[in-house]
């Protein structure tokens, strides 16, 4: 949007008067504006952000109840999290809901993606429609859908051919369904967008050119659209893996982490720890675990997929 | 862009349509019936008596005051960005300063840092500040994560501002202030309006901070409410679903009217 705006405001304005009062003038350097301009946001971010986070790696080797001061217990808090078999159970769940996630989000964003980068009617208002969950608190969604499928007064009661007894909330397995299938209700949206302007971007002579060659639809979305959308795949990825290890409302709202903890993940077990059984050194190892396992994904996803040398995608059109 | 039509993602585009909006048409039809109603009816059938108790039962409930409190954690987040954000952008793309450059990684370090990883050393330094149940408790940190995606997105817009009229401005003697106030600030509007529709829907969305630095219903925002409510009458679906749906109304209304920036924030949240 500001591209438009420079571009009308640039042309007519300097072009004429610099070539002769700039010589002279290390123009470059006149008028840089010194880092004090971003002072105060840095201190801002660093109290508020990069302070909590390392006070989140010192709390783990503390022990505090939520009052008094806290103390020095060493590596007490990680012994005991890891001895911990929920915990272990919390990571193995972490993992499936988060792989679910990508699974399940990935092909069907791609496709709603480039069908909305086409020209069709009525595109323009299905869209709208389309990102109305993205709009939604994560709140509202959950409670949505805990009400919708409630186990008596729900949808599935009218569908008993479909949900069995109804009740969903009641197993492991339609338990971590309904959070994988809320979580994609909710954001496939996003990575929908990502995509439909990845697939706007793509230059129109690459299909031009396959049309000649002969290929048709599939092997136009295979051989160009697939790899032109490479870049998009990894951002869209990263953004999975990380919302799906921090999910935390969507448990908390529609199973408590039940039945029983067959779906208490570590986001939230961390939550209920820290504030539910006032063992705040705990809570201080899992919240670290979830950082640092957030950061390795991503540098890893970005590291297989080239990402970080960025090869051009132009490649081959010009 | 093609010229046969894409039948296969036609159909998935129709499928995932329904998907989308039945929930919110049995949300808005559940709202106007009484229980009774709703509990005897299937719920995909069109509401017989239309009633308005669900809504006036959720502001029995204080919602009128979680809409307020909301209001001013959404205002306060916003100006607080607003205020922050412009210079810093600034920095980052003007400044030669070597300082300017490692500030901006350090911003691009924190689109990494989710809430959740903080609120245990958040819940201590807030209650230690003595900021506990408070309202200010809840705007700082809260703006603090919004402040990595709007720096991104702002400096991105800046970015897009010709040399030429950096240049311009420079031969005619201005300072790097009254280039800040009379060409950045002018000329990235668009990217300002995005950060503010950005982070205005995290603060009206936001969740995990009230839920651990507040407690009493003067400080409670609206997903708080929501939560609460739910948690206390999840039975009574129609009066839980009014709520869920009065707190969706104002980000509808902003949708409705600054469709554009939005979009362009939640793209920017992608990286385009």
């Amino acid at each position: 949007m500001t591209t438009q705006l420079t571009r009308a405001a640039a042309p007519a304005k300097d072009s004429g008067r610099r070539s002769g009062r700039a010589r002279g003038v290390r123009s470059a350097d006149v008028g840089r504006p010194g880092f004090a301009w971003a002072v105060p946001a840095t201190i801002f971010f660093v109290l508020f952000a990069i302070l909590p986070l390392l006070a989140v790696a010192v709390l783990s080797f503390m022990s505090w109840g939520g009052i008094g001061d806290p103390e020095w217990v060493g590596l007490d808090n990680w012994n005991r999290v890891f001895d911990d078999p929920v915990m272990i159970k919390s990571i193995w769940l972490t993992l499936l809901l988060t792989v679910l996630g990508v699974v399940l989000q990935t092909p069907l964003s791609i496709l709603i993606g480039v069908w909305a980068a086409g020209t069709q009617r009525n595109r323009a208002v299905i869209s709208a429609v389309y990102f109305v969950p993205l709009l939604l608190s994560s709140t509202a969604v959950s409670v949505l859908w805990r009400a919708l499928l409630d186990p008596n007064f729900g949808i599935p009661s009218e569908a008993t051919w479909l949900f069995g007894d109804g009740n969903l909330f009641g197993e492991q397995s339609t338990a971590i369904g309904v959070l994988a299938f809320v979580s994609t209700w909710q954001f496939t949206p996003l990575h929908s967008l990502i995509y439909q302007g990845a697939a706007r971007a793509i230059p129109q002579v690459l299909y031009q050119a396959a049309e000649i060659d002969g290929a048709g639809r599939v092997r136009q979305f295979f051989s160009i659209t697939l790899p032109q959308l490479r870049n998009s795949v990894i951002t869209s990825m990263i953004l999975m893996v990380v919302g799906g290890l921090t999910t935390f409302e969507t448990v908390l709202i529609l199973t408590q982490g039940g039945p029983g903890t067959d779906t208490t993940i570590s986001a939230y077990y961390m939550y209920q720890k820290a504030f539910k059984s006032f063992d705040f050194g705990a809570g201080a190892v899992i919240a670290l675990l979830l950082v640092v396992a957030a950061t390795i994904i991503s540098l890893i996803v970005v590291r297989l997929s080239g990402y970080d040398k960025m090869r051009s995608t132009m490649e081959g059109v010009s | 862009m093609r010229r046969r039509p894409n039948y296969l993602a036609g159909v998935a585009a129709v499928a995932w349509l329904i998907i989308v909006a039945l929930p919110l048409y049995v949300m808005l039809a559940a709202t106007v019936q009484s229980k009774g109603d709703y509990a005897k009816g299937s719920p995909l059938s069109w509401p017989e008596h239309f009633t308005f108790e669900n809504y006036s039962g959720a502001f029995d409930e204080g919602f009128g005051q979680f809409f307020v409190n909301t209001l001013i954690v959404t205002v306060a987040v916003v100006g607080i960005v607003v205020v922050l954000v412009p210079p810093l952008a600034y920095a980052v793309v003007r400044s030669r300063s070597r300082v300017a450059s490692g500030v901006f990684r350090l911003f691009l370090l924190g689109l990494a840092i989710p809430a959740q990883a903080v609120i245990v050393p958040m819940f201590y330094l807030i209650s230690e500040a003595g900021l506990y149940d408070n309202l200010i408790g809840v705007i700082l940190p809260t703006a603090a994560f919004c402040l990595p995606i709007s720096t991104l997105i702002l400096s991105g817009a800046m970015r897009d501002i010709g040399h030429e009229l950096f240049e311009a401005m420079a031969v005619d003697g201005a300072s790097p202030r009254r280039m800040f106030l009379q060409l950045v600030l002018p000329l990235s509007k668009g990217g300002i309006s995005t950060i503010v529709v950005f982070s205005a829907l995290q603060a009206w969305n936001g969740f995990l901070f009230p839920l651990v630095l507040t407690q009493s219903d003067s400080t409670k925002v609206i997903t708080l409410g929501l939560y609460n409510f739910q948690t206390e009458h999840g039975i009574n679906v129609p009066g839980t679903l009014a709520a869920v749906f009065m707190s969706m109304v104002p980000i509808l209304l902003v949708y409705l009217f600054a469709r554009r920036a939005l979009v362009q924030g939640l793209m920017g949240v992608g990286g385009k």
